[in-house]
């Protein structure tokens, strides 16, 4: 009997398994940030407990972190980043804090610095841990009382969750990215629709991403509400990974290779579930409402509420039914964070920006998701053409995606954003979020509304 | 964390689907270095609207929140977690949980309890009737009764053993370091470390 991938990663980390008792799993990497980890360090304080392995444990400071130059101002947040600079410096965790060269979103720096690995776990208290899949990891977010339990153990009592398929058929459409995908699949799958499954994105049209565009499919797996999202890895992925400073180097990358290749679910296994999404019916997508599923395409109109969650969303996003996508008028846009941050999406928006003008009292931030994006951003001159266009270049972190830092929306604040999440508040109370992809959203910051970089 | 048997108390009904963990507490509240003082940040949006379930004096002092599907989806933030307990609760009852939230509840002792769309809906029904019914949630019997009403829910053997006897989790693993050692003697060497 064959085995999925994930059941491969699941069996290849097991510690201990004992009748009526969850699998013990071994953790490869542990990621750590700001915001979900004092509480933990705390926990191994008041236990006497230390950590089992600091050389497995990296930290980084993303969600506090302000991306204007300049010191933190908020005495809260200043806070919380002081006693993550403690915590590491009292258990030896390596840290990235701000002002460093290493410094970006936790999810931008693991494959960054080639930790993130084929067949590898990961964890970090962050739900957006699911984008680690993109490299074949079994990668997802925990609660603090996990992250003390890795801390302690190095590894987590896991129930083995389910398989499902997603099986993208055919090519995407020219002007169709990774995001527009993603955010399709949310839309047919609905917000539970991945609830206690593994998902493997597979097919055609994931094979023919770049490992950026799967790193955004496999960071929004959660928003379909799965345990963690992952692609098989092949020669993308080996290319990505060769000469970064954490893979295996000399002989070592050849035996690395040849453990990789076998990482593909064989033939003869069998998923829990397998859902079919036809490459060809997508376009560029954007959300409407006040979770992820709630999205269409960007041609489209605002659609008829089928109930009260839906009646509930247009009222608080002041939309009509029946108001075509495109009309939509923005206040700001956002391009960063770590499901759009990296190197490929910051291209994305220039390609659109080149030569253009932003509209006249739109706001936009382009925020690149580490310090090494923005250096290499900046030494191919992209943010030349963004400030010329009127654009905010910013420096590195999870910025506007979450209102933890100063880059926040204001109440009644509409904005076309390429990060994963449109609730209520989300970048900041009373704020109005649509998910986009980076192009989508980089076109709209000329016209002012929502709009497809083919319609410009 | 404290032992889960039985708890009998008055619920609250919150008719609402997808309510994700931002609802539950903002991230601004996320910046505390704490474990405890989050009362005042549960659903600290919704709170603000007079009409808000929570503003309902009828259900003032309930412990037991009963929630549309999909609840605690989104961040990991287990925040959540504690802002519920904060405030009071110690159960809540949904059709369906997101996977980590659900977790983070069983974690720390705040129960999760899955009864079936329609069972959730009579069970509303039945608090707005009599806002000052008594719920009972029993894991000893995998039960949740109010007044005539009696479903049964699901929890796996363990679970419930390890919530009714109160045990620290990482002090259950670290009864098996051998075990763990044993594998890290089996990882191949050429796997990356962060140092």
């Amino acid at each position: 009997m064959g085995r999925t991938l994930a059941e491969k990663v699941w069996d290849a980390h097991l510690v201990r398994r004992a009748e009526g008792e969850p699998d013990l799993i071994y953790i490869d990497l542990h990621l750590v940030h700001e915001v979900t980890s004092p509480q933990a360090f705390d926990g191994l304080r008041n236990t006497h407990r230390t950590v089992r392995r600091p050389d497995l444990t990296i930290a980084t400071e993303d969600h506090n972190v302000p991306t204007t130059s300049g010191p933190i101002t908020d005495p809260i947040s200043l806070e919380q980043v002081s006693a993550l600079r403690r915590n590491c410096e009292e258990f030896g965790i390596r840290l990235h804090p701000m002002g460093d060269a290493g410094q970006g979103i936790v999810h931008v720096i693991g494959p960054q610095l080639g930790l993130t690995q084929p067949g590898m776990t990961v964890v970090c208290g962050d739900s957006h841990t699911s984008t680690h899949g993109a490299f074949g990891a079994i990668a997802f977010g925990i609660g603090t009382s996990e992250v003390e339990h890795v801390l302690a153990t190095q590894t987590l009592p896991l129930q083995r969750p389910k398989t499902m398929a997603i099986e993208v058929d055919g090519k995407l459409p020219d002007g169709v990215t990774g995001k527009d995908l993603v955010l399709g699949i949310i839309t047919q799958i609905g917000t539970g629709g991945g609830q206690g499954y593994i998902v493997e994105y597979r097919g055609e049209a994931i094979r023919g991403l770049s490992m950026e565009g799967r790193m955004t499919v496999c960071n929004m797996s959660i928003e379909a509400g799965a345990r963690a999202g992952l692609i098989a890895p092949d020669q993308t992925t080996f290319d990505y990974l060769k000469g970064r400073p954490h893979a295996p180097q000399a002989a070592d990358w050849d035996t690395a290779v040849a453990v990789w290749t076998q990482l593909v679910t064989d033939d003869d296994a069998t998923f829990d579930k397998v859902v079919h999404i036809d490459a060809s019916k997508l376009a560029p997508w954007v959300t409407w409402g006040t979770n992820p599923g709630q999205g269409a395409p960007l041609s489209a109109s605002v659609p008829e509420p089928r109930d009260s969650g839906d009646e509930r969303a247009l009222d608080y996003m002041g939309l009509t039914a029946g108001t075509p996508l495109h009309e939509i008028a923005v206040d700001t846009v956002f391009i960063g964070s770590c499901t759009n941050g990296r190197l490929e999406d910051l291209r994305a928006a220039a390609d659109v920006l080149r030569g253009r003008n932003v509209a006249d009292g739109v706001r936009v931030l382009i925020v690149p998701g580490s310090v090494q994006v923005k250096e290499a951003a900046e030494s191919e001159g992209l943010h030349e053409i963004f400030t010329a266009a009127g654009a905010e270049w910013r420096g590195a972190g999870c910025s506007m995606c979450l209102a933890m830092n100063p880059d926040k929306l204001t109440p009644g604040e509409r904005s076309a954003s390429t990060s994963n999440r449109n609730f209520e508040g989300r970048q900041g109370p009373g704020g109005r979020t649509h998910l986009v992809s980076p192009a989508v959203a980089a076109a709209t910051a000329v016209t002012g509304r929502l709009t497809a970089p083919a319609d410009l | 964390m404290d032992a889960f048997t039985t708890h009998t108390g008055r619920a609250v009904p919150l008719r609402r689907n997808n309510v994700d963990t931002d609802q539950i507490i903002p991230a601004e509240y996320l910046k505390r270095v704490a474990r405890t003082g989050f009362h005042d940040a549960l659903f600290k949006a919704w709170r603000e609207d007079p009409a808000f379930v929570l503003n309902d004096h009828r259900y003032d002092g309930a412990t037991i929140l009963v929630a549309g599907p999909d609840f605690g989806t989104g961040s990991s933030r287990e925040h959540a977690v504690w802002a519920l307990q904060d405030y009071g609760f110690r159960a809540v009852i949904s059709p369906r949980f997101a996977d980590i939230f659900r977790g983070n509840s069983l974690k720390g002792g705040l129960l999760p309890v899955q009864l079936p769309d329609d069972v959730v809906a009579a069970l509303q029904d039945r608090i707005e009737r009599e806002p000052a019914v008594e719920v009972t949630v029993d894991l000893v019997e995998r039960q949740v009764r109010a007044d005539d009403l009696v479903a049964s829910f699901e929890i796996d053997d363990y679970t419930r053993w390890r919530l009714m006897e109160g045990l620290d989790d990482i002090g259950l693993t670290l009864r098996h370091t051998d075990d763990i050692a044993n594998y890290e003697s089996t990882r191949p060497g050429w796997m990356p470390v962060t140092t």
